[in-house]
């Protein structure tokens, strides 16, 4: 087995292992609760409404928004996570196909692994700063490097298919 | 039983591949042994994706438009409660809204883990070579996967409709219990797998237990293998530009939305309320479309990408393997695109995307259906084969 299917193999298994676990996590510990949170938040925004409390309404509505802020990414990281181990895996199977030298192979799979891990970290961490620079730097840094990993590999099968 | 042999393409298999590039009979037998973990996951992998895009299909034609509408009905009346100051009306406004986001995340999730189990089934078949456990133990393994592939989407469609019922839990009814259960064999499985797996790269045993699949250099797995990874890319691309340029307006949009309904209701504004309930449907709607296109075009991909390994295993004429791959491939653009255009061409695009749904769907039972051709014949002459 090459070097690049090793990294792409044990790689996406690590990641989805892991992507796992934090989706344990996520629905044991987090997910309900922030559900309960976002339903109360709007049900508790509409009550203060109806006894024309609109200042505690309009708080309400931004703990809403903030609730949801989090729980979309937190949903995503868990997705993304998880997606990308398996893609990685699957191109890890077919990656003999790629029209690529190792070298650029080797490349193409240690960029997958580097943005697999920094774009769900980054959106991790947007949670946590609501979106600092750190975060976003890791975020558009890990989807730029996947984006890139995958137009190669698209490349190679399309120069083994033509 | 365990088939020790070479697993390079300069070894056994390019051996026996013909000249055209495809595999033959004998060297599809011997990768592809009857009810081995392999075929067993290879079968049940294609059934449950097919089953779970059939469910979604069945889903965005009968009950996500009309799941929405009462939806924003159910929001209206809330500020219509709002505006008559009545309270508890405004709690049974949202245990409603309540029960109907049940209702539609239910089935959304359904439709995901039945396909999700399949795109793992059949990625459980590509490992099992390297999965150092006796015939019999990777059997039970895959049975255990697909017994649980089966069982969890059935547990979490009953969700809504059981809910408490005769349950002695709190919060937790009998067909989560199902539901959570399933997934707990489903990790046992995997689990089990993944030792497998530990055990044969922690030994430094030359090659693999049992042969790879056959990986031939056809016209369908050259295609299914590129437009798959294209697909990915597009999916990538599109999510990159929807968080880029729609994400933080489509949030901060939803609180202005949110507040401005709520300040017309108080003051006794209908037309305004009504107007922003509209808007938030929209939104909602605008928001669903971003993320079905993004997802659907990924998990086609991945779906093209996974099925280019199948291909050796489909007893059917090469016009016929092309059509079904062409079909695919052409289902997979298709139901993402729609779906995209869905808000700007109205009911022409969501019915588009849904026969393109269905493209995808046909492509996989013509699939299934070679690949139940193949094992007929590779058993009718098991006494045959060297």
């Amino acid at each position: 087995m090459s070097t690049a299917r090793k990294i792409l193999i044990f790689g996406g298994v690590a990641l989805a292992l892991f992507g796992m676990l934090y989706g344990l996590h996520y629905a044991v510990f987090v997910e309900h609760q922030t559900l309960d949170g976002m339903g109360r938040s709007l049900t508790l925004a509409f009550t203060c409404g109806a006894a024309r409390n609109l200042p505690e309404a309009q708080g309400y509505i931004h703990g809403y928004a903030d609730t949801k802020y989090k729980y979309v990414r937190q949903v995503d990281v868990h997705s993304h996570w998880i997606g990308l181990a398996m893609l990685m895996i699957v191109l890890g199977a077919a990656f003999d196909s790629a029209a690529l030298g190792a070298s650029m192979q080797k490349l193409v799979a240690l960029s997958m692994l580097a943005g697999s891990i920094a774009f769900p970290l980054g959106v991790m961490l947007q949670t946590v700063t609501h979106g600092g620079a750190l975060a976003n730097g890791f975020a558009i840094g890990g989807s730029a490097l996947v984006i890139m990993s995958l137009g190669l590999t698209a490349f190679g099968f399309a120069r083994d298919a033509l | 039983m365990a088939v020790w042999g070479p697993t390079s393409p300069q070894g056994l298999e390019a051996r026996l591949t013909q000249a055209s590039g495809r595999p033959n009979p004998v060297q599809v037998a011997g990768t592809f042994s009857a009810m081995s973990a392999k075929r067993l996951l290879v079968f049940g992998g294609i059934a449950l994706i097919a089953g779970g895009m059939l469910f979604g299909d069945i889903f965005a034609v009968f009950v996500l438009h009309q799941n929405g509408g009462e939806t924003g009905a159910a929001l209206l009346a809330a500020t219509q409660a709002v505006a008559a100051q009545d309270g508890s009306a405004v709690q049974k406004s949202f245990a409603h809204i309540g029960a109907l986001l049940e209702d539609r995340g239910t089935k959304v999730d359904t439709h995901v883990h039945m396909s999700d189990a399949g795109y793992l089934a059949l990625l459980l078949a590509l490992i099992q070579p390297y999965v150092a456990l006796g015939g019999a133990k990777k059997k039970l393994l895959a049975i255990m996967f697909l017994a649980g592939g089966v069982a969890l989407p059935v547990g979490i469609f009953l969700i809504h409709y059981v809910g408490l019922a005769h349950s002695p839990f709190a919060a937790i009814g009998w067909a989560s219990v199902l539901a959570d259960s399933a997934g707990a064999l489903m990790i046992v499985a995997l689990a089990g797998f993944a030792w497998g797996l530990l055990k044969h790269f922690a030994s430094k045993r030359e090659g693999t237990l049992e042969p790879e699949l056959i990986r031939d250099r056809s016209w369908e797995r050259r295609a299914l293998l590129s437009g798959g990874t294209l697909l990915i890319l597009a999916g990538f691309l599109h999510g990159a530009w929807y968080s880029w340029a729609q994400l933080y307006e489509h949030e901060a949009r939803e609180t202005r939305i949110l507040t401005t309904m709520l300040d017309a209701a108080a003051s006794n504004q209908a037309a305004v309320a009504a107007q922003s309930v509209n808007d938030f449907g929209m939104l909602a709607a605008q928001r669903a479309v971003q993320i079905a296109g993004h997802s659907h075009f990924i998990e086609f991909g991945l779906l093209a990408v996974l099925l280019s390994f199948v291909q050796p295993y489909i007893f059917l004429g090469a016009i016929w393997k092309r059509r079904w791959v062409k079909l695919l491939l052409l289902g997979s653009v298709l139901l993402p695109v729609f779906v995209l255009l869905e808000l700007k061409l109205g009911l022409v695009a969501g019915g588009l995307a849904d026969v393109g749904g269905l493209l995808v769907i046909v492509a996989l039972i013509g699939m299934l259906a070679g690949v139940l051709r193949c094992t007929g014949e590779l058993d009718s002459r098991d006494g045959e084969l060297p």
